[in-house]
């Protein structure tokens, strides 16, 4: 059935008529539930958003107004059925809309929390044509899968009869994850080898538990493990096997989904002192190895007054990590202004929220460090907005001759990454780019070397999850047909 | 989860393991390393491969006690398991018929330079080595070392084997004597330094192997990051051998020791726990 078929159903139609649109645009909409800030910034894993009650959700659901046409679901990566699952959810079929979710998306309870849905799908709501606050889709979506979850009856989804075909997926992030679902319900035989001891990439390493627990990601991968997924960590493709061992191996397609590991420095005088490193090293120390935990081997700086430079997720992850490690003070330093800031809108309230400064509008240009090479201070440049650059966002310009020296202890560089050299380095015929992204036809993401598809940020050099399992399941729907082709 | 097959100590401190390993022993060359961690909460680390038999599926990591992670490590008995073990990372050294080259390894970076000595020599280098620890007891593979040179000059700082003095001393008089048409040189970064300092004088184009701290080991967070030539570099995947004499040696100690009192902390700790 398609979208409209669905809109016509009986229960949809009588369930869209039982209330006026003025008075679904009325209901205000909803609050997240939340810990309060001053304790959280404090607790090092416990999840800021507490999630909706049953009557929130059904409430916020009847906000929705069923649109003929519905532009949330243009603003969606994977294209997810918005309106039914909304519906199911006003009616009380929890399950229904849990499953709707599934369809299209491989990790729901993941995207609920980590998506920029203001510019995805809530971006797109027609309650902001008529200057209302956006149905909150992403809180719904979030709210649905975790009810399945906890109601312990997770549904599996129906799997292909084997077709006995090996298929093998490099990186355990989201690309991959995305892409293995897809394959498995194909009936494909899918091995996924992740370079790391955890699988799960950068929901493991990079996101922090207060945003996204770990045990939400590992009912995620036992979903698919359940669905004959096999997972094999500690395996780096390119260095442990080849992709030519891969095909001697009998496997017919290869996935790459190795993500941006490559963090970026800005190379500025003092960026190589003791206490600068990247967003990488702190959130992986934290986050992977545990590091603030007393009973962890892996060391982490708990520095008292941290700087962190950058604006986006992975910026705003850092500096309350920091926080939460007792970081005194803990600061943005961003070179444009607020508005520009490509952070979720959410992550920002709530950085603030938890008393993080935002030095806006200033750009480190030096770090100074004591006798024995530990970071003292940062010299910063003052920065003014000019002309919009190539992104469409106005541009910063340096305000001649003013800088301000600020004393820290630690520094988070988090100015983006690029893509991790390993298999673009050791597969012959590849093509890649300058920037060192992989390239791949944009409707089969397929790659120069036949066997070989890619997605997520080893194609885009740096995104988000919703896209990278965007990537993730075009490239299994396009791989199913190329195999099919070559029979 | 990666058995170890056997265990022998070269002195009280420094241990030699065979950890089977089948896909590594296979694909690793000399030079490469690979990252370890023992206990689910353990630390990763990288140990540079030793030694590789495909037909036993095995490596050969040799360790030298220091803090928690080595001394977990270290731990372990044959039989037991490495709890996490991924590899062959970095690059591989660049063998090819040089000359003369001279080889100098001091203490537990002996065991990574096994590997690149039997590749030159394969390649048809005249290769001497000069092997140099503070104490006869802590020369460790001499005879390995003389199967694979064609001549090993044994340093020891206070006289108790071989000759007296610094590794450098001994880099130095081969230099004096014949042409050198390359150097390579793994051990302590402090060591490295001043090998790399001698045959800058001298001309004679350096190698050195660096050991920093890593988390991934795979590009991935950048704590290995050294400055080569003016530039930022990551060992783990640009590295981990570079030009000797473009490395800033200052910069890599100090980075080296930027964790020195957590790590010298949870030591403590860590001794006094297994005393109990």
């Amino acid at each position: 059935m398609d979208h409209n078929e669905e809109r016509a159903l009986p229960w949809r139609d009588e369930l869209r008529k039982s209330m006026k649109a003025k008075e679904r645009t009325d209901i205000p909409r909803v609050h997240m539930p939340e810990l309060d800030p001053e304790y959280r910034s404090h607790s090092r894993v416990e999840e800021v958003n507490l999630g909706l009650t049953s009557e929130m959700a059904m409430l916020e659901a009847k906000r929705c107004l069923d649109c003929a046409n519905p532009t949330c679901m243009l603003g969606c990566p994977v294209g997810i059925d918005i309106p039914r699952f909304v519906k199911n959810i006003e009616r009380g079929d929890f399950s229904e809309a849990a499953k709707t979710l599934k369809e299209t998306s491989a990790l729901p309870a993941v995207c609920g929390r980590v998506c920029p849905q203001e510019k995805q799908c809530e971006g797109q709501c027609i309650h902001l044509k008529m200057k209302k606050e956006p149905v909150a889709v992403g809180y719904l979506e979030r709210f649905a899968a975790d009810w399945e979850r906890e109601s312990g009856n997770i549904s599996v989804p129906e799997v292909a009869e084997p077709n006995d075909i090996k298929i093998a997926v490099v990186g355990s992030g989201p690309a991959g994850l995305a892409f293995a679902g897809d394959m498995a319900k194909l009936g494909y035989e899918v091995v996924v080898f992740e370079a790391l001891h955890e699988i799960g990439g950068v929901l493991k390493y990079g996101i922090p538990e207060f945003r996204l627990p770990n045990e939400i990601v590992d009912v995620e991968i036992q979903n698919l493990q359940s669905m004959g997924v096999h997972f094999i960590t500690n395996c780096v493709v390119g260095k442990t096997i080849s992709i030519k061992d891969l095909e001697d191996d009998g496997f017919k397609g290869i996935f790459v989904g190795s993500g941006a590991g490559l963090p970026r420095f800005m190379n500025i005088k003092g960026e190589n002192l003791v206490g600068v490193m990247s967003s990488n090293e702190y959130l992986t120390r934290v986050n992977l190895m545990d590091a603030a935990n007393p009973h962890s081997d892996t060391p982490v700086f708990k520095g008292k007054k941290v700087a962190v430079i950058g604006g986006g997720n992975t910026a705003m992850d850092s500096v309350r990590t920091a926080r939460r490690l007792g970081a005194e003070k803990a600061m943005i330093v961003y070179r444009r202004s607020e508005e520009e800031m490509p952070a979720r809108v959410e992550e920002v309230k709530h950085a603030k929220e938890e008393g993080i400064d935002f030095l806006t509008l200033h750009n480190p240009i030096e770090y100074v460090g004591n006798e024995q090479g530990r970071v003292t201070h940062m010299l910063l440049q003052v920065m003014k907005l000019g002309d919009p650059d190539e992104s469409g966002r106005r541009s910063p310009v340096e305000v001649k001759g003013e800088t301000k020296l600020i004393e820290v202890d630690e520094v988070v560089v988090s100015v983006g990454v690029s893509p991790n050299p390993l298999i673009p380095q050791s597969v012959e015929g590849l093509e890649v780019t300058k920037w060192g992204t992989v390239v791949v036809n944009n409707d089969t993401m397929q790659s120069a070397v036949p066997i070989v598809f890619a997605g997520g940020d080893i194609v885009r050099g740096g995104a988000t999850v919703i896209l990278a399992m965007g990537d993730g399941r075009r490239a299994a729907k396009s791989m199913d047909e190329w195999l099919r082709s070559q029979q | 989860m990666n058995k170890i097959i056997s265990k022998e100590y070269f002195s009280a401190n420094v241990i030699k393991f065979e950890v089977e390993a089948p896909l590594i022993a296979k694909s690793r060359k000399a030079g490469h390393f690979v990252m370890v961690k023992v206990g689910q909460k353990g630390e990763r680390i990288p140990l540079t491969i030793a030694d590789a038999d495909i037909q036993k599926g095995t490596i050969t990591l040799v360790v030298q006690k220091m803090g928690v992670s080595s001394s977990k490590l270290c731990a372990l008995e044959a039989g037991d398991f490495i709890t996490d073990l991924v590899g062959p990372l970095g690059k591989a050294t660049h063998i090819e018929n040089f000359g003369t080259v001279v080889c100098a390894c001091g203490g537990v970076g002996t065991a990574p330079m096994m590997p690149i000595v039997a590749a030159l020599k394969k390649a048809g280098n005249k290769v001497i080595t000069v092997l140099a620890a503070r104490t006869k007891d802590l020369i460790i593979l001499e005879e390995q070392m003389r199967e694979n040179s064609d001549e090993v000059i044994v340093m020891t700082d206070d006289g108790s084997y071989g000759n007296k003095g610094l590794v450098t001393n001994g880099v130095e008089s081969v230099i004096n004597r014949e042409n050198v048409d390359l150097c390579v040189t793994i051990g302590p970064a402090i060591m490295m330094k001043f090998v790399s300092q001698l045959t800058k004088k001298y001309e004679v184009p350096t190698l050195a192997s660096l050991n920093t701290i890593m988390v991934d080991g795979t590009g991935m967070c950048g704590a290995c990051r050294v400055s080569v030539g003016g530039k930022t570099k990551f060992v783990c995947v640009d590295g981990p051998e570079f030009d000797a004499h473009q490395v800033d040696f200052d910069e890599m100690l100090m980075r080296l020791g930027g964790y020195r009192d957590i790590e010298r902390e949870e030591n403590e700790q860590y001794q006094s726990t297994i005393k109990k």
